[in-house]
Formats: C-alpha cells, sequence, structure tokens
C-alpha cells in the first residue's frame, strides 16, 4: 500500500459502514488491535546522524529491515536508540522511502555502494520511483558491462578444455586472438582476398603489344598465370566457407547472414564459369558474372570492424538516404523537364528528351558541371542557374540532418531496446508483487481460519501460523472480505484460467470439474435470493442469506484426508483452492466444503470455490506476511481442518 | 497559479466538536496533509485515494457518492473539518447517527427520500469495486435483485420510497446491520 495511503486506511473502513444496510450477510470481524501502542517517536542513530520517525511509519513496510523485528538487533539498550553502523548518506534516501513512498536514486552516489545499502536494508531497488530509474538502471548497465570486459580480457588468457571441436573453430574463426592457428588463418585468409582483388583489378591493365595484334590486357596475355591464381583463390575461399559452415553453432542462422551471402557471391562466378566454358553464346553473361567477383573486397569485414560499423549504421539510416534520394529525385525530373522545354527551340541541342536532360541536371545539381552538356537559349541558362543554386541546396540541407539522424537514430535504438527490457522487467515484478499480494491476503484467511479452528478443537499447536500481517494489511484485507460480504461476490485471480487450469494432478482435474459443476449449479439457483429473503429477514436473528442455499453442495472432495468439520456458524466458508498446478500435496490441504444440514443449521451461503483476492498493492515484490492471528470469534467461526500448508495453496471462500 | 492553503481550526476546538482525542485527530491530520498538502481534498483526489483500496475494481462510483455525503456543505472541496465530522460520525456516533449518515449517503439528491433508481446506483457502485474477475460471474440483474430485497426490507409502506424514518426502523430490526455497524468501532 503506499504510504500516505495507509493512513486513510481508517477513512475507508469508515466508509465501508456505507455498504451495511445493502449488505445481506453478515459481516467478518474486525482484526483486533493488539499491540495497540500509542504512536511513538524512534531514533535510528546513524553512524552518528541521528534520524527520527514515527514508528508506524517504518511499519508500513514490514518486510524490510527498518519495519521489522530486524532493527531489534541493532537496538541501543544504553542510549534507548537504533543505531547502524552504516552509510548515512543513503540512508536518508531509504528513510524517506518510508515517508513518502518513492525510493530515489541520488546521482552523486556510487551504484554499488547503493545497491548495498539498499541490500542491507532490504529493499528492492525494483521500486525505485519512475524518476530516478532510468538513471539507475543506465548506471547499473554501464557497471555490469564494465565488469563483464574485465571478465572476459581474463577468461580470454584461460584455455577452456570442455568446448568441443566444433565449438573451438567457431571460437576461433570469431576471434582471431584465441589461438596462433586462428590468427594464421585469419592472416592467410586476408591476403588471398588482397591477392584476388589485385588480381581482379591487373587483369584489365594493358599489358603491352604483342607483335602482330592490338594491345591486349593483362589477363588475356597471361591467361594461364591468372587463371591459376583465380584457382588457388577459390579454393582457399571454400574451404574457409565450408569450414565456416561446419563450426557454425546454427547453420540455418550462417548461411541466412550477410557474410556467407557474399562468401557464395564471391565464389560463384568461377564455378559458374568452369561449368560455362563449353557454351560461346552464354559467355557474355559469364563475362557479366565475373563482376561479381569484386565481392570479394567485402570479406575484407570481417577483419575490419570499421567497415562493419559503417554498414550497420547505414543500414540503420535507411530511411533516411532513401528520403535524400526521393527528393533528389523529385527535383531531378522537375529541372530536366523543364530545360528540355526551355531548350526544345534552339537547334542543334544536346537536350534531346527528358531522360537526356537528367544527366545535365545531375551533373549541375551535384555542382559538377562537365559542360558536355549546356543551354544555349536565355530561359535555357536561367533555368540552368537556378538548378544548379538549388541544387546546392538540396544536396547541402539533408546531408546534416542525416549525420545527426545517424546518432540520434543509433542512440535511439539502444535506448528502445533498454526500455523494452526494461518494461519486462517491471511488469514482472509488478505480477510478482501482485501474486505476492493476493498469496498475503489468502494466507491471512487461511491461517485465520486454521487458527480458529486449532483454537476450537483445542489443540495444543501452537496458534499463530506465519509471520504476523502487519496491522495495516490485516485491516486492509478485513476491509475487501467485508466487500466480498456486501456484494455476496468474491474475487477471483486475475487469471480467470487460473483456477480452472488443468494440471497433471487428477485430483486438481476433478476440482475443476467441480467448479464447473458449481458453475451451473449457481447459476440455476441464482433466482433464488429474492424469494428466499424475506422468509429469512421474518427470523430474529436468522441470517439473511444473499445466496441460494445449497445443501448439496456439501461436496466432499473425495481425496481429501479430512475429516468433515462442523459448521457450527452461520457463516460458511469454503477454502483452499488451489492456485497452480504445482503440487500433489495441495490436495492433502484442501478442506471439505461445510455441512450444514446435519447440523440444523441455518441456511448457508453458498459455497464456491474461488481463489485468491487480488489486491495490486505496490509493495516491494518480497512480500512475506503470512498471517494473523485472529481473535476467536464471538460466534463460532467457521471450522476448517488444514493439516498441512502448501504455500501455493490460496483460496479464497465465498458466500 | 496561486496556492491556496486551508488550515483547520485549532486542535481543541475539534476535540470538543467530535468525538476523537486529541492524539488521534493528530494521526488523522497527519495522514490528511501528507495526501492533501494544500489541506483540502477534492473529488479526483478522493477518488484516488479511495481506489487505491481496490485496485481490481472501479470505486469512482462509489467514491463519488462519499464525496458528496462528506461534503456536507457542498462546495467541491472536503476540508479537514469535514473530513473529521463524518469519521466521527462513522466510527464513534451513535448508532442513530450513523444510520442517518447512511441515509444520507443514499439518498443522492438529497431530497429526504430514497427511491429505487438512488439505491440502484448506490448498489451499482458497490457492485462496481469489486471488478471483473469475481465468482460467481456478476449477472446483470443481480443488482436489481439486491435493491429488490433491500427495498422490500426497508419500505414499510410500499409506497416505492425509503423514508429516514421507515430506514431507522427497519435497520434496527434487523441484528445483522446492527452488529456490523458495530464493527469498525476500533478503527481509530
Amino acid at each position: 500500500m503506499a504510504a500516505g495511503v495507509a493512513a486513510w486506511l481508517p477513512f475507508a473502513r469508515a466508509a465501508a459502514i456505507g455498504w451495511m444496510p445493502v449488505a445481506n450477510c453478515p459481516m467478518p470481524l474486525a482484526p483486533a488491535d493488539k499491540n495497540k501502542r500509542q504512536d511513538e517517536l524512534i531514533v535510528l542513530n546513524v553512524s552518528g546522524r541521528r534520524f527520527q520517525t514515527w514508528r508506524t511509519t517504518l511499519e508500513r513496510y514490514p518486510d524490510t529491515l527498518l519495519g521489522s523485528t530486524e532493527k531489534e538487533f541493532f537496538f541501543n539498550e544504553d542510549t534507548k536508540e537504533y543505531f547502524f553502523d552504516r552509510d548515512p548518506e543513503v540512508f536518508r534516501c531509504v528513510l524517506n522511502f518510508y515517508r513518502t513512498g518513492k525510493l530515489h536514486y541520488p546521482r552523486y552516489e556510487c551504484i554499488s555502494a547503493y545497491d548495498d545499502e539498499l541490500a542491507f536494508y532490504g529493499i528492492l531497488p525494483e521500486i525505485i520511483g519512475d524518476c530516478c530509474y532510468e538513471e539507475y538502471k543506465d548506471r547499473k548497465r554501464e557497471n555490469a558491462e564494465r565488469l563483464m570486459d574485465d571478465n572476459d580480457s581474463e577468461n580470454n588468457q584461460e584455455s577452456m578444455p570442455s568446448l568441443s571441436f566444433r565449438q573451438t573453430m567457431w571460437r576461433a574463426f570469431e576471434n582471431p586472438h584465441t589461438s596462433t592457428l586462428a590468427l594464421v588463418f585469419y592472416y592467410v585468409t586476408g591476403f588471398f582476398i588482397a591477392v584476388s582483388v589485385i588480381t581482379n583489378v591487373v587483369e584489365t591493365v594493358p599489358c603491352g603489344t604483342v607483335p602482330g595484334s592490338k594491345e591486349l590486357p593483362c589477363g588475356e596475355r597471361y591467361s594461364v598465370a591468372f587463371f591459376c591464381l583465380d584457382t588457388a583463390c577459390v579454393m582457399i575461399f571454400t574451404v574457409e566457407y565450408l569450414l565456416r559452415l561446419f563450426a557454425a553453432p546454427s547453420r540455418y542462422r550462417f548461411i541466412r547472414s550477410v557474410m556467407s551471402i557474399i562468401d557464395v557471391v564471391a565464389i560463384m562466378p568461377y564455378y559458374i564459369g568452369l561449368v560455362m566454358t563449353n557454351n560461346e553464346d552464354v559467355s557474355g553473361a559469364f563475362v557479366t558474372l565475373r563482376v561479381f567477383r569484386v565481392f570479394r573486397i567485402f570479406k575484407f569485414s570481417r577483419h575490419s570492424q570499421g567497415l562493419r560499423i559503417l554498414g550497420y549504421t547505414l543500414k540503420s539510416c535507411a530511411s533516411e538516404l532513401g528520403f535524400l534520394l526521393f527528393s533528389l529525385t523529385m527535383a531531378i525530373i522537375i529541372f530536366a523537364t523543364v530545360m528540355f522545354y526551355a531548350e526544345k527551340g534552339s537547334s542543334a541541342s544536346k537536350f534531346t528528351s527528358i531522360p537526356a536532360s537528367f544527366w545535365y541536371t545531375i551533373v549541375t545539381m551535384t555542382t559538377l558541371g562537365y559542360g558536355d552538356m549546356v543551354p544555349k537559349t536565355i530561359a535555357g541558362k536561367i533555368f540552368g542557374s537556378i538548378c544548379s543554386l538549388s541544387g546546392v541546396l538540396v544536396i547541402a540541407l539533408p546531408v546534416p540532418v542525416i549525420v545527426s539522424n545517424f546518432s540520434r537514430i543509433y542512440h535511439q535504438n539502444q535506448r528502445a531496446d533498454k526500455r523494452r527490457a526494461q518494461k519486462k522487467a517491471r511488469l514482472a515484478r509488478i505480477r510478482v508483487a501482485k501474486t505476492g499480494s493476493s498469496n498475503a491476503y489468502l494466507h491471512s484467511k487461511r491461517n485465520g481460519l486454521l487458527n480458529e479452528a486449532l483454537e476450537l478443537m483445542g489443540t495444543p499447536e501452537e496458534e499463530h501460523m506465519g509471520k504476523t500481517a502487519s496491522l495495516i494489511e490485516s485491516q486492509h484485507h478485513h476491509l475487501l472480505h467485508c466487500l466480498e460480504k456486501t456484494t455476496g461476490l468474491s474475487y477471483l485471480v486475475d487469471d480467470p484460467l487460473l483456477s480452472v487450469r488443468t494440471s497433471t494432478i487428477k485430483n486438481h482435474e476433478f476440482i475443476d470439474e467441480q467448479m464447473f459443476e458449481q458453475n451451473c449449479m449457481e447459476s440455476s439457483m441464482q433466482n433464488y435470493p429474492s424469494t428466499r429473503s424475506p422468509s429469512l429477514s421474518s427470523h430474529p436473528g436468522l441470517t439473511t442469506t444473499c445466496c441460494s442455499r445449497r445443501s448439496k453442495k456439501t461436496t466432499h472432495l473425495p481425496n481429501s484426508n479430512l475429516p468433515a468439520t462442523r459448521l457450527r456458524s452461520m457463516q460458511e466458508l469454503s477454502t483452499i483452492h488451489i492456485q497452480g498446478s504445482e503440487q500433489p500435496s495441495l490436495t492433502t490441504s484442501r478442506s471439505s466444503l461445510n455441512l450444514k444440514a446435519d447440523d440444523g443449521l441455518r441456511p448457508n451461503c453458498k459455497t464456491s470455490q474461488i481463489t485468491t483476492a487480488i489486491i495490486s498493492i505496490p509493495t516491494p515484490p518480497a512480500l512475506t506476511p503470512e498471517g494473523e492471528s485472529r481473535p476467536p470469534p464471538a460466534s463460532p467461526g467457521p471450522n476448517t481442518n488444514i493439516p498441512s500448508i502448501a504455500s501455493n495453496v490460496v483460496k479464497v471462500s465465498a458466500l | 497559479m496561486t496556492m491556496v492553503c486551508y488550515r483547520p481550526e485549532g486542535l481543541e476546538q475539534l476535540e470538543a466538536q467530535t468525538n476523537f482525542t486529541k492524539r488521534e485527530l493528530q494521526v488523522l491530520y497527519r495522514g490528511f496533509k501528507n495526501e492533501c498538502p494544500s489541506g483540502a481534498v477534492n473529488e479526483e483526489t478522493f477518488k484516488q485515494i479511495y481506489a487505491q483500496f481496490f485496485p481490481h475494481g472501479d470505486a469512482s462510483m462509489y467514491a463519488h457518492y462519499l464525496f458528496h455525503a462528506f461534503d456536507t456543505t457542498q462546495t467541491g472541496s472536503v476540508k479537514f473539518e469535514d473530513f473529521v465530522t463524518a469519521l466521527s460520525i462513522l466510527l464513534r456516533g451513535t448508532v442513530h447517527e450513523k444510520l442517518r449518515w447512511t441515509f444520507n449517503l443514499y439518498d443522492i439528491n438529497k431530497d429526504g427520500y430514497i427511491n429505487k433508481e438512488e439505491m440502484m446506483d448506490i448498489v451499482k457502485a458497490i457492485y462496481d469495486m469489486m471488478g471483473k474477475y469475481t465468482y460467481p460471474v456478476l449477472k446483470e440483474d443481480t443488482p436489481r435483485q439486491h435493491v429488490d430485497v433491500f427495498f422490500q426490507k426497508m419500505d414499510k409502506n410500499k409506497d416505492g420510497i425509503v423514508t429516514l424514518d421507515e430506514f431507522l426502523e427497519s435497520c434496527q430490526e434487523d441484528d445483522n446491520i446492527m452488529r456490523s455497524l458495530q464493527l469498525f468501532q476500533n478503527v481509530m
């Protein structure tokens, strides 16, 4: 519960009086204020700095060090104060958390020191308020990365004999510094890539004349040599590709990766050429294919970090680049059209068509100005100058935008991922808090019932099961219970399917069927209240039931080992429902639904098996309050017999 | 933006006017001031505070009716005095006073009579607080039936409206109600 709102609980409970005349069922009893003390100031001495606060302020969060009895360990009898030998600066934030319900993270504080303090005081960092949460997470991540980097560089020196041969190979491929062999392999492949690229280039250089024929490029003059070189390179590349394919942890993913596609494209032309040398018709196409050999240069990106980063940033700014291209195209088309029509009149004009004018426009807008196409008419010259001026603008303007977009998008992507991960974590913790608090409500109910049962049966066992819940919690639960009684409904688990989830335990399935059964029966019995209540209300002292009587519902769970307990109260509380499908032991903890008729009891409200009230109180997730001891009711309360308490068992009674 | 700050009357005066002790008033005021530093709570804040206690349902309608029951002078804001006066009645008042306050709560238009529509609104608001996931699932006519039950009990002369006297009489006849009114005696 939010800190300040706890103080309004008396108001909420008082307002519940407004439900009383409307309710048809009797209300549960209020939790007694057993440890009622007058609110007192307590002094917390943290390394000499004295903080004072009300006791109730600290008790708002009973599962932290200061809110629980753990602080008694730090009580100094002589000075009558609690002494903590910790950092007073951080304590200030911790104490403010109790006061305001919000935990802040001071920026000047070291992240690990802060974490240590929070751990000491039993506060989970997840509850840091929104204002400081991002900063906290950022710093934490930085710290973690720093530590991880250190660890990595350490780890690299170690040998890992546990890796398989395949994994060692993959590691060698990815990180050439792991072993000497990997380094050798790295340099060899690099060398051959360079050789291949240079070969492709030199192939086309004219090599001097052979007497009797025109100048030949080197490739054709020394074709055998070049062919051998090419073969050697392609062999190396093929072997490398196959080895990588073998070593890859996920072959399918490897095949789809960019680098492997480049590899394939780089070596394909050679093989296709081998296959196709016989057929003269397609040799033209074959020659075109050789162009793809230039892609071998991209294989260098494995060797160069910078290339990879460049590729990534280009990819991430694709939309910006696309926009630039689009706007340029628009401008080119406009100006080309204008120039064409302007120059149409002049004779011997080079502007023969609009596409022909494209070339002029591009050359002019990029301020190249080759001069192969020049406007001759006056209108043409005017538009030509406008074209070159606007060219400067069109190109110069988007470029800084793109550059800044680069950095913005890059960082934004990182932050979006970060936020997504944080959101997941936050939702998870909220869910945990919810189930925790719902467990708390049900535990308290169950334990409360158990205590009454034990008391009534006079067992010498310990009365108080689990830790006592804070008074505020128990009062809140009582309030919710009253609401349930008023309306005749009960809270269900968040996930309506949860209570009817089929499980592997057949007993549990039995419960599910039962629930369905009950559901059906209830729906048929819904019309009871209006007919029954007048008669009931005429009986003095009888409880008016808000719901139909269900004498049949003395449903004994066949697998229950528990003796049927006698119900001596007007109230009928069915309990226990298995929340999860976890443990078979849960079956033993089911209580039987109540018997009424044979006890000559007055009509009871219908029973049902329901689970969990959800109280999404934003408390720290580690909710531990289990139950509270309920005072022996004035009128005998409902009995349930629960020999074993499985922590997952949650249930709610319904009336 | 001006910050209007309401300060309550002195502690002694409040102590005289209500049934709370000084300490209790102090605790109440500290909580009140914490949540509403300006000294007066408006309907929005009221609804938010009340909704925190019923996270799975919609407590806004009931909080709305509550607010108007607390805000006796219909000014649109509840000051600490109004708050404490109402709490005093609810927690420390006589049965008669409590029932009268509840009648006032149900009487939405404050005309001195409760008719079926008003009761329907109140009951619907209470059911709304339970939320969607309940067992059994809330049916369409459950509130209506509930209201019918209520009227059958309360409306003595069957004229379709419940007056204050009928209400007081019927409630005093019902042991359950009497018992539950005493439930929150020790809340402070």
